[in-house]
């Protein structure tokens, strides 16, 4: 990473982390009450912007990634199928555990993928664990090979052989 | 009573079965992975069902940001969480329960 690259991702980080402490703490929370937005709680903010700054800022903002925004836009719609898959997911486990015989039959599933960046791989892992029936159990980065823990045939088809989730992230991250 | 009232209450009401449902599921499931299982994607449902309760009962305020960053926090803070148990257990070498296997 260059030095201008640094900074310039030490600077974006020290913004975001100081804005949001304000929205958060500093902020007048109701009309009658006067909030913390004065000198000391400001120093304060700023004090704990540096910190973290310092300590992650190559975390926010890594490298200059390629198509950001395009890809950003193409997160939104996959967010919003995510948080019904949640949905979904919740009321599997639901109907699972209150069938009085349980229909479950837990396997650990093996396959690999075609993602390569720590974004994609990250997203993937997330969403598998969020979805119906499956957790992520390990990944390994270099080989693109996921060892997955489902709780029955059907989840483990839905990632074997539909391999839906799989071409949405690799269609959001450009690497299909 | 207002209508934002009856919604709230049946907003929380169902965060907090589907946060006894995983409770239950923890008793109920054979091993641990199955357990992980309840308690990691019931457990997201339920606070996040429960915070947009909180949400909608304070109208719109600097609290309702205050709860929506804590939603989003949940959403990625969960799977995460969950992932690191089942991999700790993965590593340490806990044997997975399989169909026809006595109770652990």
């Amino acid at each position: 990473m260059s030095k201008s690259e640094k900074a310039f991702s030490m600077v974006v980080t020290f913004c975001i982390m100081f804005v949001f402490c304000v929205l958060l703490s500093a902020w007048v929370s109701y009309h009658d009450s006067p909030g913390h937005f004065n000198l000391l709680h400001v120093c304060e903010g700023i004090i704990a912007a540096l910190i973290v700054t310092v300590i992650s800022h190559e975390l926010l903002i890594p490298e200059k990634g390629e198509k950001v925004l395009l890809k950003t836009l193409r997160l939104i719609p996959y967010l919003g199928w995510e948080l019904w898959q949640i949905a979904l997911a919740t009321f599997d486990v639901t109907y699972r555990v209150l069938h009085p015989k349980m229909p479950i039959d837990p396997r650990i599933i093996e396959f690999e993928t075609t993602l390569r960046s720590d974004f994609a791989l990250t997203t993937l892992a997330n969403s598998i664990t969020l979805t119906p029936g499956t957790i992520t159990i390990l990944v390994e980065p270099e080989k693109g090979k996921f060892v997955v823990h489902a709780i029955a045939q059907a989840p483990a088809d839905a990632l074997l052989v539909d391999q839906t989730m799989q071409r949405k992230v690799a269609h959001v991250y450009m690497e299909e | 009573m207002h209508s934002i009232d009856i919604i709230s209450t049946v907003l929380m009401a169902g965060g907090a079965f589907f946060m006894l449902t995983g409770a239950l599921g923890l008793l109920r499931l054979p091993d641990f992975y199955t357990r992980l299982h309840a308690t990691g994607k019931c457990d997201t449902l339920g606070e996040v069902l429960i915070i947009v309760g909180c949400m909608v009962y304070q109208g719109w305020s600097f609290i309702t940001i205050k709860l929506f960053f804590l939603m989003l926090f949940i959403f990625i803070a969960n799977p995460v969480a969950t992932h690191a148990i089942m991999k700790a257990a993965y590593v340490t070498g806990v044997k997975p329960w399989k169909k026809g296997d006595e109770r652990m």
